[in-house]
């Protein structure tokens, strides 16, 4: 029997070795998986480079990464939120590296991530100093910036319902990032408000399909 | 200066270019006020780059979604016919050209069109967002804007020395002195605020000025002093 169902959020992150890359799902604090990036946050390991569109804010989430000094690099499109201390300590002690990444080059390198892409060509970018260094190209008079593909060895996935499969569907717009990560992490790993029956989100609902899911754990809202 | 459009008339000016069943995308800060002031019976789907299109205002008290924000983190609403996709399809739309517009804020606009508005040089890390991606994509790249910085000096510029956004992009600035195209390599003033001279505009912008026809001025000078005393 196929079940991907873990009974604790420190066992599913336990998987997650110091030097990993990991992709975080949500933008600002929606669609993040808050309980498993704090579970992750007690586990004491080290050299993350972190993949997601913020650096979190305050005293949860993403922030408790680097108050503990997980994080060694971020690859983000805007780290910099009013808020993001503990990020912004870190980035001061010299800690973490960014690579800053504009937002929908950073969604498309994910999407390749999960696609078996190389990278693409974008016109995002081009002539700023975010692609200083990078291969360009002029395509039908239009100029165009070489972007690679983003892998990640885990995600961390926020979803709303899920199947023992672990077929997710995600609500609103806390989906946003949400299935790029999924897809583009070599183990992915989904916090879910409600385990459901299998066939319970019917075949066209499904926004992620199993295949790209290792381990779910529910957390009740 | 304290003539010219307030913050509330110059999002109105703004709103009257907006047309019927445009597609627009709404930057952070100033461009946040344009839906307040869009005619009730003119049907504009607002996306947010978070993966919404049909965007609507704010929540009434005790009406929070927690899973509904705005691309500031702010709590909004959707409004019936409104459709849900991810952050990748939400840039492939941008970038695809399906936004008729974006109105975004400006740092530095240079007559050439280039954009500064991510960046104050030494202002530490930085982010992005997704200012780059809105302002290659969208069709038309109307800045929205206070036409003098915090200190003073013009933000219509001749050479943005503000890190790019992207060149070439800006068709159209809306300042509270006026209404602004980036058109061969001059901002050719389409509209002056009430109260507010050529001369005062020239003195306030650094950039190449041209002005556009006396009679055309006037005409839109009267238009603008009617909707003003409705």
């Amino acid at each position: 029997m196929i079940n991907k169902q873990t009974d604790s959020l420190e066992k599913a992150v336990s998987v997650i070795k110091s030097g990993s890359v990991i992709l975080v799902g949500g933008f600002g604090d929606i669609g993040v998986p808050l309980k498993l990036v704090e579970a992750l946050s007690g586990q004491g390991v080290r050299d993350l480079t972190l993949v997601s569109n913020n650096a979190g804010t305050g005293e949860r989430g993403l922030s408790l990464l680097f108050k503990h000094g997980m994080v060694s690099k971020v690859i983000a499109s805007f780290p910099s939120q009013a808020g993001a201390d503990h990020f912004f300590a870190a980035y001061k002690r010299g800690e973490v590296t960014v690579e800053l990444v504009p937002q929908g080059t950073l969604a498309e390198r994910l999407r390749a991530g999960g696609s078996g892409l190389a990278g693409f060509f974008t016109p995002t970018g081009y002539g700023t100093e975010l692609t200083e260094g990078k291969e360009t190209r002029v395509i039908d008079g239009r100029g165009y910036v070489y972007e690679s593909a983003i892998k990640g060895d885990f995600a961390l996935v926020k979803a709303k319902w899920a199947d023992r499969f672990g077929n997710l569907r995600y609500r609103l717009a806390s989906r946003n990032f949400n299935p790029l990560m999924a897809a583009a992490a070599r183990h992915t790993i989904v916090e879910v408000e409600e385990v459901v029956p299998l066939g319970a989100i019917a075949p066209d609902d499904v926004h992620t399909p199993s295949v790209y899911v290792d381990q779910i754990v529910e957390c009740r809202a | 200066m304290n003539k010219g459009w307030t913050e509330d008339q110059l999002a109105a000016r703004v709103a009257q270019d907006i047309p019927e069943g445009a597609c627009v995308n709404l930057g952070i800060g100033l461009p946040t006020k344009i839906p307040l002031h869009v005619p009730k019976d003119r049907e504009v789907l607002f996306h947010s780059e978070n993966g919404i299109i049909g965007m609507g205002p704010d929540p009434a008290p005790g009406e929070v979604d927690p899973d509904v924000v705005n691309a500031g983190k702010k709590h909004v609403t959707l409004l019936p016919g409104a459709a849900i996709v991810h952050q990748a399809d939400s840039f492939s739309l941008i970038r695809s050209g399906r936004l008729d517009a974006v109105v975004l804020g400006g740092l530095q606009v240079a007559a050439n069109g280039d954009l500064a508005n991510w960046r104050v040089p030494g202002a530490g890390v930085g982010g992005v967002g997704g200012a780059m991606d809105l302002a290659v994509g969208a069709r038309e790249v109307l800045v929205m804007m206070r036409h003098l910085d915090k200190n003073g000096r013009p933000k219509l510029v001749k050479t943005c020395t503000f890190p790019l956004t992207a060149p070439g992009c800006v068709t159209r600035v809306y300042t509270d002195l006026g209404v602004f195209d980036c058109v061969d390599g001059a901002f050719v003033v389409r509209e002056l605020a009430p109260g507010i001279s050529e001369d005062e505009v020239r003195t306030h912008t650094e950039g190449p000025l041209v002005f556009a026809s006396r009679t055309a001025l006037d005409q839109v000078a009267s238009v603008q002093h009617e909707a003003a005393d409705r």
